[in-house]
């Protein structure tokens, strides 16, 4: 029996996405094979790192992951000039300021320092908002308006504010993440609405990424089987990249907090399985997987 | 892809119209399709060549051969996996942890080596995660002292053994130390597969077959298999990530897609061997786990590093059919003791996971009580009657918590806060308390209500 390589090549092509503007834009998506299989064509853009910048001066984080930033964790935007110095490709701001439950910092600053981070850090960004279904309304709307033209990837947009949040995302040029509870026909059902609103090319879906040993096999299957009821069965609603938002769910396990070499590999072992998966954006907290998981998926090592 | 009972009927005697009756079933056609669901063997069919028998015999096996290594209550099993993707089914044998030994280390890092594949295990959700298995490499140099080696293993442990030696003779003597430990032997490769194959015919042993990449494997296997020697495992030479994936996956599709036999075995990696440091290591070993390995060979093994790739492995070879519920129970977080806080919710396993996470940062030490409401989110159990206060009671008072505890107050998610009323009366002796109405709030509430009863 002679062995000839089982290679497959597919007809469903990933949406190519583009973040931020200019010299300094990001793309993700366009891949036409699964994760990570560059011996059966080109994923024309590879995934991308966002490293994670908190307005709310890391309250809460794990202490081995503010390390690396603790003299700027109080400025985002000295923070976010230092991910992009360790290597990040973009940056993902998390406005946990603006929780009601929380800080309840108004829309109108959240807007402010996005504008200002806009402009004096060459990144692309990607904002999210606290998860409060009605002041992100207020705080992206604002973001989207203050930011016009310059391409911010925002969210999240659930099922009960897609509207309002797609609208500004339109009118004001950006890209929109979808969020649904790790459920893949919920996934479905709002990439579906979103797509009467927006183009498929301003669309990044998260499917919500739990942490290894916290249910990291539910949002892997979901990533996995989105990426091939894409790419192998060419259903368009589902020709949209992924972002893993896991970072915070890794760094706040017990895990993570009880030792920091545990932690890194919390976060890389959950990037890891991620990527294979099919996300096409992995937002971590700390720099050595920044590095070490870019050079997995360039197949360094 | 496995040969189907219509395919069986045309090769059975007169094809399949003798209808003779004496393997027990009405017409050869019901046999055949007995034979494909697996639920007869071959041998009640008296009037079968031996050809036909051989040939049926090799379609109706697994398209990747189970193999086991070790022997007794430790042998760990690797292959018989069936799918690709694990929504396709599931993954089945978890792939073994394997730590390495060299020969030529020094003894007090052996001895480190040792001690730590023993004692380290991590209990995770009423399981115990561990290693299982040590990798023993000679370096040329000294064939006594890997015969010392091995001896000093087989008196420390049972568990199964990987050996490992380019020199056959070496190998060959470890082999027959500990033949009937069933020890997996490394490498076979054309240069020694004529040495390999008479030694393992007299003791029965399973080996790798090693190849610079997969073309090189199967004339190996090839010649394996016509010796009648079956246990087999594969190592592609993968030198990289990249390879890594490649090799794998393709392994993984001739197998199953193309029914290619020479392939249709387990493989064994060898991130040791691959990664500069061990961060990395580790992060190509989860990217073993991923991707189809039957065995995962580590340079070392510490706590903080084994631990997440050990959880890993288990996230990845949770069966996704199973309902993604858990246990009715009682779970202590954080190490509760008789004047924690008890919580109580609903048996949905994302809605425990959520929940105990954020018990768990909230650092106090708590009971979780998960009862069984058909593995629904707690406003979903409520609303289908599993998780009102008639049938929280009952649980309450049959879980044993009341044994655990010095003090009768239970905390409801805010959730159902309507049904506090119900439970007070269900659960006379109870004090009810309303928590927050999402877990995210729990690490704020839990420290301030156990402070506040404290005063």
């Amino acid at each position: 029996m002679q062995y000839k390589a089982p290679l497959e090549t597919y007809t469903g092509r990933i949406k190519e996405v583009i973040i931020g503007r200019g010299a300094i834009a990001v793309k993700i998506g366009g891949e036409n094979i699964l994760p990570l299989h560059y011996f059966e064509g080109t994923a024309v853009n590879r995934t991308v790192i966002a490293l994670e910048v908190d307005d709310n001066s890391a309250a809460g984080w794990a202490g081995w992951v503010v390390e690396p930033f603790k003299d700027v964790v109080s400025d985002p935007i000295k923070w976010a000039r230092r991910c992009m110095e360790l290597g990040a490709d973009l940056i993902c701001l998390h406005m946990e300021s603006t929780d009601p439950q929380g800080a309840n910092r108004p829309a109108e600053e959240a807007a402010a320092l996005v504008k200002e981070m806009l402009s004096k850090v060459d990144a692309p960004l990607i904002v999210y908002g606290c998860g409060d279904e009605k002041k992100d309304v207020e705080v992206l709307t604002r973001v989207a308006e203050a930011c016009k033209g310059e391409n911010l990837l925002l969210g999240p947009a659930v099922k009960e504010n897609y509207e309002a949040i797609a609208r500004a995302v339109s009118e004001n040029g950006h890209c929109i993440i979808a969020q649904t509870p790790i459920d893949i026909n919920l996934e479905k059902e709002l990439n579906v609405k979103l797509l009467k609103q927006l183009p498929p090319q301003r669309i990044v879906i998260d499917p919500l990424s739990s942490a290894l040993g916290y249910g990291m096999e539910y949002s892997f299957t979901i990533m996995e089987r989105t990426k091939q009821i894409g790419v192998i069965h060419g259903d368009m609603a589902m020709q949209i990249p992924i972002i893993a938002d896991l970072g915070g769910e890794c760094w706040k396990t017990h895990y993570a907090k009880a030792n920091g070499e545990q932690g890194i590999l919390w976060e890389g072992i959950t990037a890891m399985s991620l990527l294979l998966a099919g996300a096409n954006i992995l937002v971590l907290r700390h720099p050595d997987n920044c590095r070490m998981v870019k050079e997995a998926i360039e197949g360094k090592f | 892809m496995a040969i189907k009972g219509t395919d069986i009927v045309k090769k059975l005697p007169e094809g399949g119209k003798k209808n003779c009756k004496e393997c027990g079933l009405p017409t050869c056609f019901a046999f055949a399709m007995k034979l494909a669901s697996g639920g007869i063997t071959l041998g009640k069919c008296p009037y079968i060549s031996p050809v036909v028998k051989a040939e049926l015999e090799d379609a109706l096996s697994p398209p990747i051969r189970p193999v086991i290594m070790g022997t007794g209550a430790n042998a760990i099993t690797a292959g018989d996996e069936q799918v690709l993707y694990r929504h396709e089914k599931t993954f089945v044998h978890q792939p073994g942890i394997a730590v390495l030994i060299s020969d030529d280390e020094p003894e007090a890092e052996i001895q480190d080596k040792i001690r730590k594949f023993k004692e380290l295990q991590f209990s995770w959700v009423g399981k115990t995660l561990r290693a299982d298995m040590l990798a023993l490499r000679h370096k040329p140099g000294d064939p006594a002292r890997y015969e010392a080696l091995v001896k000093r293993i087989l008196a420390a442990t049972d568990c199964p053994l990987l050996l490992m030696s380019e020199n056959i003779d070496t190998l060959l003597s470890a082999h027959s130390i500990c033949a009937e430990r069933k020890p997996l032997l490394y490498p076979v490769t054309p240069a020694n597969v004529e040495k390999i194959v008479p030694a393992v015919k007299v003791k029965p042993s399973p080996v790798t077959a090693k190849a610079d990449n997969i073309n090189g494997l199967v004339p190996i296997t090839n010649r394996l298999k016509e010796a009648g020697i079956e246990d087999v495992f594969l190592d592609p030479g993968s030198m990289d990530l990249q390879s890594a994936i490649r090799d794998q996956t393709l392994i993984r599709r001739a197998a199953l897609k193309q029914s290619f036999r020479p392939l249709g075995y387990p493989t064994v990696a060898f991130p040791c061997l691959m990664a500069k440091d061990r961060k990395r290591e580790m992060l190509l070993a989860s990217l073993f786990v991923v991707k189809y390995a039957g065995i995962i060979v580590l340079s070392h093994l510490d706590e903080h590093s084994l631990l997440p790739l050990l959880v890993q492995r288990l996230n990845i070879y949770t069966d996704p059919r199973m309902p993604m519920s858990m246990e009715e129970n009682i779970y202590p977080i954080n190490n509760p003791d008789a004047s924690s806080p008890v919580l109580i919710t609903t048996n949905w396993a994302l809605t425990y996971f959520l929940v105990a996470a954020e018990i768990e940062s909230s650092k106090v030490p708590s009971w979780l009580c998960v009862k069984e409401a058909g593995g629904l989110g707690v406003l979903t159990a409520w609303a289908a009657g599993k998780f009102s206060g008639d049938s929280i009671a009952p649980f309450i008072r049959k879980c044993s918590i009341e044994s655990k505890i010095n003090h009768r107050r239970l905390i409801i998610p805010g959730k159902v806060a309507r049904i506090r009323h119900e439970l007070t009366e269900a659960l006379p002796d109870w004090e009810i308390i309303v928590g927050p109405g999402d877990a995210n709030e729990i690490p704020a509430y839990l420290p301030n209500l156990v402070k506040s009863w404290k005063r």
